[in-house]
């Protein structure tokens, strides 16, 4: 993965939560705090502007960048979320990986998110898209694969009750909405797929 | 009085006005002996929380006998959880976040502070009030 590779996928991922800040706010108005797009956008516009230096760090280097860039931009707790996941990828992915290093160091950093945000699956939050892909990818789920499974395990959050995080003060209420960070979870993972294929 | 000096207090709010409002709140409370510090609103200032500003806000409070941080919502837990681990290692075993409401617990933590108690006494002071 020369530099020219890795600007392509980060300018990828960033290009679709960006056009997608409005449809992220307006869930995150259904259940939470209705900040989500905002952040998102404004995490992943640092993001862009910074896009040379860090497409020329090797690998490992650049999730830990991107990550501390998602940590200090973003704001909401999904910063910390999203940049724990990062961080925590970078310090294990070697600068030349296989996929099966891939899909390792993303589980591990999926054990961080659960640390991070003291949560499990099931609880309606990042984590019930980010398990099932990571699930799909284990089993050698292609592109397509992952965004059915990434598409799939965010419309599953819609009939759960929130137990951590904003949308938990709703209770019951949270009931019948996807969740946020869910949703921004199933787009990253879908445009890194289609990013890493193409 | 504790060898090391008072705790110290760190508001964060994702509301900068109630940030510092909890602040007017402690400082009319214990005067000016305790260190006190609050920060409040997301780096593009909205409505949310800084890791930058919780870590400058932290450095500010700084005492040797440690600080204690009242945080009110979700985002500004784990946005202070991240600031500790970022501060430098030396300090780190001496912030704790209490599990307490943030004006309340402010008020609470900055009292027990203010009569020279431990990192732990002013903890669980502020702890308290979500177990009565």
């Amino acid at each position: 993965m020369d530099t020219a590779d890795k600007e392509r996928i980060v300018c990828a991922v960033a290009e679709t939560i960006i056009a997608s800040a409005d449809e992220l706010t307006a869930l995150d108005q259904a259940i939470g705090d209705g900040d989500h797009g905002i952040n998102m956008k404004r995490g992943f516009e640092a993001v862009l502007a910074d896009l040379p230096r860090l497409a020329a760090k090797p690998l490992p280097d650049m999730a830990k960048a991107l990550g501390m860039a998602l940590v200090m931009k973003v704001g909401g707790a999904s910063g910390p979320l999203y940049g724990t996941l990062m961080m925590e990828f970078a310090k294990t992915i070697p600068d030349t990986p296989t996929r099966a290093d891939a899909v390792a160091s993303f589980g591990r950093a999926i054990e961080a998110v659960k640390a991070r945000g003291k949560s499990e699956p099931g609880q309606k939050t990042m984590l019930d898209v980010l398990v099932p892909v990571h699930a799909a990818l284990t089993d050698g789920a292609d592109a397509e694969a992952v965004k059915t499974a990434a598409s799939a395990a965010a419309d599953r959050t819609i009939p759960l009750r929130a137990i951590r995080g904003r949308a938990s003060f709703l209770g019951e209420r949270s009931i019948g909405h996807m969740d946020p960070g869910a949703r921004s979870s199933a787009l990253i993972l879908s445009a890194l797929a289609d990013a890493l294929e193409g | 009085m504790a060898p090391d000096g008072m705790v110290g207090i760190v508001i964060v709010s994702h509301s900068p006005k109630v940030a510092e409002g909890a602040a007017d709140m402690v400082r009319q409370m214990v005067g000016d002996a305790v260190p006190l510090a609050w920060t409040g609103g997301d780096p593009g200032g909205g409505l949310g929380t800084d890791i930058a500003r919780i870590i400058a806000a932290i450095d500010a409070a700084w005492s040797e006998a440690g600080v204690a941080i009242l945080v009110d919502l979700g985002g500004a837990e784990t946005n202070s959880e991240m600031a500790v681990e970022m501060i430098e290692e030396s300090r780190r075993g001496r912030v704790v976040i209490c599990n307490a409401p943030v004006v309340e617990g402010a008020v609470i933590a900055a009292t027990e502070a203010s009569g020279g108690s431990s990192l732990e006494a002013v903890k669980s002071a502020a702890e308290e009030l979500y177990v009565q």
